[in-house]
């Protein structure tokens, strides 16, 4: 694990997303034509219904911004990259970019929320709180799926079939305490739930970390 | 099939005997809305037991397989998913008929056991479509193997934590009558006790006797190429 490296493949990661525009504008545009179309089907709803829609756009948003993290790596690179780093240092990069990217694309997601739908939420940093933890226990959890995806073919597919039952144990709390920040309700009333996110981000960041260099020799 | 070493066949398939006849002769107490369905406790909760046991086996199998790169180990990971899969389902279809009619419905999406098992499972069908789309076999037992560790460090948090911390409508759980240790009887004690070694002595049983299967069906293949 070297410093030095994990920033280099870091910067390699935002260089190449930012270099194919594709990338980053697409899942911009997805978010915004899914609000766009949620507008178009029903202009009225409640808070609940609110909470639900957002999470579950940045759900889809998330598994699209992820799922390209090592399927778009070929077998080449892949070797490559095996040649001049460790697992670790690659598994770390990838953890870490993955993270900043869902936390800015879930923060736009709530940009255009507000924007189309108005602002429900009363406690608005307790919500942002919510807001990172949930990305980053998704981070961890799709870039894992994503690795264990890219080896097998179908990989489309199989991510979110992959995925989806792993994110409902968190999609679940995360629903329950953004309901709670939703209705303005102290971050001390729901601790429990607080601190069982922050174990599951824990947990699925060390079982990645851990898991990766077993996957990854070919 | 020597005694010594299969023993534990023969003890679940008596026990197992014992469970279906004694399961519905035995006297049973009369508690408000379960009633006489209050026998479903001796098939639907031990094959859960049965399937969790069998899933943590699996996973200690997987982990092998990291540590020793055993091509058997994968093999048995994959069979003790099978099994505990069709414990599973056993464990659903006993579970709808009981809440059809004590609940009124085949399916209660409001109870979180209901929708956390469904999850358990697809997390698992998930795991075979997963070893069907990779022909290689080692870069299959690999990866599936990495899957099935990833899959089990996030069911804990869903079947152990979040359950605790919300009502279900299942016996025992938000009030409902059930079969904590103060409703549970001398005579309930005397067939639930043996129907869980039962179910998961059974369920053990089929988990072998696929592993089995397997390993031939590999000789087979690997005579005829």
């Amino acid at each position: 694990m070297e410093y030095r490296h994990i920033k280099a493949l870091f910067l390699k990661e935002a260089k190449t997303e930012l270099r194919e525009k594709y990338a980053l504008n697409g899942i911009l545009l997805y978010v915004f034509s899914t609000v766009l179309l949620i507008q178009l089907l029903i202009q009225k709803f409640n808070p609940l219904v609110w909470i639900t829609l957002f999470w579950l756009v940045v759900l889809f948003a998330s598994v699209n911004a992820v799922a390209k993290s090592f399927i778009q790596e070929g077998r080449a690179r892949m070797l490559y990259l095996y040649q001049i780093s460790s697992a670790e240092n690659i598994i770390l990069s990838k953890l870490l970019y993955n993270s900043l990217l869902l936390v800015t694309v879930s923060l736009l997601t709530y940009l255009g929320f507000s924007l189309f739908f108005g602002d429900v939420i009363i406690g608005r940093l307790y919500f942002l709180l919510i807001l990172v933890l949930g990305s980053l226990s998704f981070a961890g959890s799709f870039t894992m799926v994503s690795a264990i995806a890219a080896k097998a073919s179908g990989s489309g597919t199989l991510m979110s079939i992959l995925s989806f039952p792993i994110v409902v144990p968190q999609l679940m709390l995360i629903c329950k305490l953004s309901r709670r920040a939703m209705e303005g309700f102290s971050i001390s009333l729901n601790y429990r739930e607080l601190i069982s996110l922050i174990a599951i981000d824990v947990i699925v960041f060390v079982v990645c970390f851990m898991l990766f260099p077993y996957l990854w020799r070919d | 099939m020597t005694f010594k070493k299969d023993w534990w066949k023969y003890a679940s398939a008596i026990l197992l005997i014992y469970t279906v006849i004694a399961g519905f002769l035995m006297p049973v107490p009369r508690l408000p809305i379960l009633n006489e369905t209050i026998r479903n406790l001796y098939f639907h909760v031990p094959m859960w037991f049965g399937m969790m046991l069998l899933f943590f086996v699996s996973l200690n199998q997987a982990v092998q397989y990291l540590r020793t790169g055993n091509l058997n180990c994968d093999l048995r990971a994959t069979e003790y998913i099978n099994a505990g899969l069709t414990l599973g389902i056993a464990g659903l279809l006993t579970g709808s008929l009981w809440a059809r009619y004590t609940w009124g419905a085949w399916w209660v999406f409001e109870d979180p056991k209901l929708n956390n098992s469904a999850v358990v499972m697809a997390e698992y069908f998930a795991f075979l479509i997963l070893r069907s789309s990779i022909q290689d076999e080692k870069q299959r037992a690999k990866v599936s193997s990495v899957y099935n560790i990833f899959a089990a460090a996030s069911i804990i948090p869903l079947l152990f934590i979040l359950p605790r911390m919300s009502d279900s409508l299942h016996p025992g759980n938000g009030g409902n009558p059930g079969f904590n240790t103060y409703d549970l009887d001398s005579h309930m004690r005397m067939v639930f006790y043996p129907a869980v070694l039962a179910w998961i002595g059974m369920g053990f049983w089929i988990a072998q006797i696929m592993i089995r299967t397997k390993k031939l069906e590999i000789k087979l293949d690997d005579q005829i190429a």
